[in-house]
């Protein structure tokens, strides 16, 4: 298992690295330096401060010099941000966002797990339909159109939830963007657990036990439930991303100090470094949180370990 | 045909003649301002069907005009999926072997990408054109493509007509895009109609943050985005283009999978 491990570990190093190299090259090739927009600058200026930055040196050089700041943790300075380095911006955003894809992820494997169960016992009756068509309706509506729907009624209209984070404490003000984040991978995985129970339940290990005489809730419970998840948990990977995305949007509409936002603002700023150093940040958050969904598959289903 | 298919199908073709014949019928065009008439409610008379936004441009003109460059930016994304999807499949199944091995590993390594990211990368360091956008989305919609593509291709390369072209000295290069993509037609048309769905909300999601298709010009993602900035007071501005998006994607969702499973079995799910 160990061995294993450490293979998808190592496994995972030219991953990370093709992503930064790619993210770099991205930034870098942009047209015009991160200063052009400023009013004109006398050309000692624009030197010292490129010096400052060090975009002065070669390409390579640059890369070299930011990889190896990089491997120590140092993202830079911030361009917009003058009294922040990136790493700080991240590391007071990222605390929230966590939190609430956390929630949001339980949020969406209790419900999906349970309606699919659900769905695939009391197949093809108006039970099933229902909740099918709900998570057709999850996986095609996007989270941008969710999240201010759900805002419009259950806040502005009906008042019940509140609809900004500022200004609001405690649980109330997680309860909208959970729920709206969550939604789109609540009906994903109601729809593959559906699927998979369907599978399972149909097997002849379910069949011996039903003739030993155990009931349907046992059965799910003891013995259909984990063959079942295998696929649920090979979603995972795309569900966290997913999740990120969506976080970027929901973090904006309901105006969330999380890393999404700092994304968009840092997107929309043209803040290189920041954004730079946050697709890093995030494309390495993915692929471990891969590597931990795939280690998890070979507690699960020790089958895989002996490939 | 099944009834989903119709249904779907009829709902969509219906979405898309009204989104390009309507704003022709209609007296307003997407630009024309009228600051006596800001935020309207939607009525019949003066043909204000949906309204007037914020600075008092006719709202119906403005969907229909949305519904339709998100309808484009979609196919053309889509044929630049299917383009570069159709060609990477189709060369890692023909050429097998350690040359598919590793093809197929690149395809492993990039699924694992949030590739959103790159996209809004892009969007950053580049200024944001029409174009950049189509390619940028059609980039990262050509894995599944490739995927299913090289599969249909493996078992293809073993077919008579495929051998009989190898034996008479056609090159791999022809072989490859004149005798098996021609082939691959079918598989490819049912996967392209699921494209398209996630093409529109990849544009509607960077419209939406102000990254995509940028004003006088539209799409439904930056009017939903004008929308909630608006919903306290005038939630048609919001809820005319939501409906409007789900309405596509659930369309386009219904109708790909329906298809699905009429033509491949073997598809997941």
């Amino acid at each position: 298992m160990l061995r294993y491990a450490l293979k998808r570990l190592l496994g995972a190093i030219p991953t990370l690295l093709l992503v930064i190299v790619l993210a770099f090259l991205m930034v870098h090739a942009a047209p015009g330096g991160p200063f052009d927009d400023e009013r004109v600058l006398p050309p000692e200026t624009r030197q010292a401060l490129e010096a400052a930055y060090n975009l002065d040196a070669p390409l390579h050089q640059q890369f070299l010099d930011y990889l190896s700041n990089l491997v120590r943790g140092d993202m830079g300075p911030s361009y917009r941000y003058r009294d922040h380095t990136v790493g700080e911006l991240i590391g007071n955003a990222f605390p929230v966002s966590l939190k609430l894809g956390g929630m949001a992820m339980l949020l969406a494997i209790v419900v999906g797990v349970t309606a699919g169960t659900v769905a695939a016992l009391r197949r093809n009756t108006w039970l099933d339909r229902t909740v099918m068509g709900f998570a057709m309706t999850g996986i095609s509506v996007p989270v941008f159109v969710i999240a201010p729907v759900l805002v419009l009624l259950l806040a502005v209209k009906m008042q019940w939830l509140p609809a900004g984070w500022s200004g609001n404490e405690g649980l109330s003000r997680f309860v909208l963007p959970v729920i709206a984040l969550a939604l789109p991978q609540v009906a994903y995985i109601a729809r593959l657990t559906r699927a998979s129970m369907i599978d399972v339940l149909a097997s002849d290990f379910i069949r011996t036990a039903r003739a030993q005489g155990l009931g349907t809730s046992a059965i799910v419970r003891y013995h259909a439930l984990k063959p079942a998840m295998l696929p649920v948990l090979s979603y995972m990977g795309p569900a966290i991303a997913a999740i990120l995305t969506g976080s970027v949007v929901v973090e904006e509409i309901f105006g969330i100090p999380g890393l999404g936002q700092f994304f968009v603002r840092g997107a929309l700023n043209r803040d290189y470094t920041l954004v730079l150093g946050i697709v890093i940040f995030y494309a390495t958050l993915v692929v471990l949180l891969n590597l931990v969904v795939d280690l998890l598959y070979g507690v699960i289903d020790p089958r895989i370990r002996r490939r | 045909m099944n009834r989903g298919m119709k249904v779907s199908g009829g709902i969509l073709l219906g979405i898309i003649a009204v989104a390009f014949i309507g704003p022709l019928l209609s007296p307003h065009d997407y630009l024309q301002t009228d600051f006596g008439k800001l935020l309207q409610s939607p009525a019949v008379s003066d043909f204000r069907l949906f309204g007037t936004d914020d600075l008092g441009r006719d709202l119906f003109v403005r969907c229909m005009l949305g519904v339709q460059v998100t309808i484009l930016v979609a196919i053309v994304a889509s044929i630049v999926s299917l383009v570069i999807g159709v060609a990477y499949g189709a060369i890692s199944g023909y050429l097998g072997g350690r040359v598919d091995a590793v093809m197929m590993r690149f395809v492993d390594t990039l699924y694992a990408l949030p590739f959103i990211f790159f996209v809004i990368l892009l969007m950053v360091a580049f200024e944001r054109n029409f174009l950049l956008i189509f390619v940028a989305i059609g980039a990262i919609n050509w894995l599944d493509m490739a995927r299913i593509v090289r599969g249909q291709t493996l078992s293809l390369r073993e077919r008579e007509f495929v051998e009989a072209a190898r034996l008479t000295g056609v090159s791999t290069a022809r072989i490859v895009f004149r005798h098996i993509a021609p082939n691959l037609f079918g598989v490819v048309i049912v996967y392209v109609t699921l494209t398209i769905p996630q093409a529109i909300l990849v544009e509607s999601f960077l419209s939406f943050l102000g990254l995509g298709i940028q004003e006088p010009q539209t799409s439904l993602g930056a009017l939903v985005d004008a929308g909630v900035n608006q919903m306290e007071g005038a939630s048609w501005m919001l809820l005319i283009p939501a409906a409007l998006l789900a309405a596509i994607l659930l369309c386009f969702n219904f109708f790909g999978d329906a298809m699905r499973d009429a033509f491949d079995a073997r598809g997941e799910k």
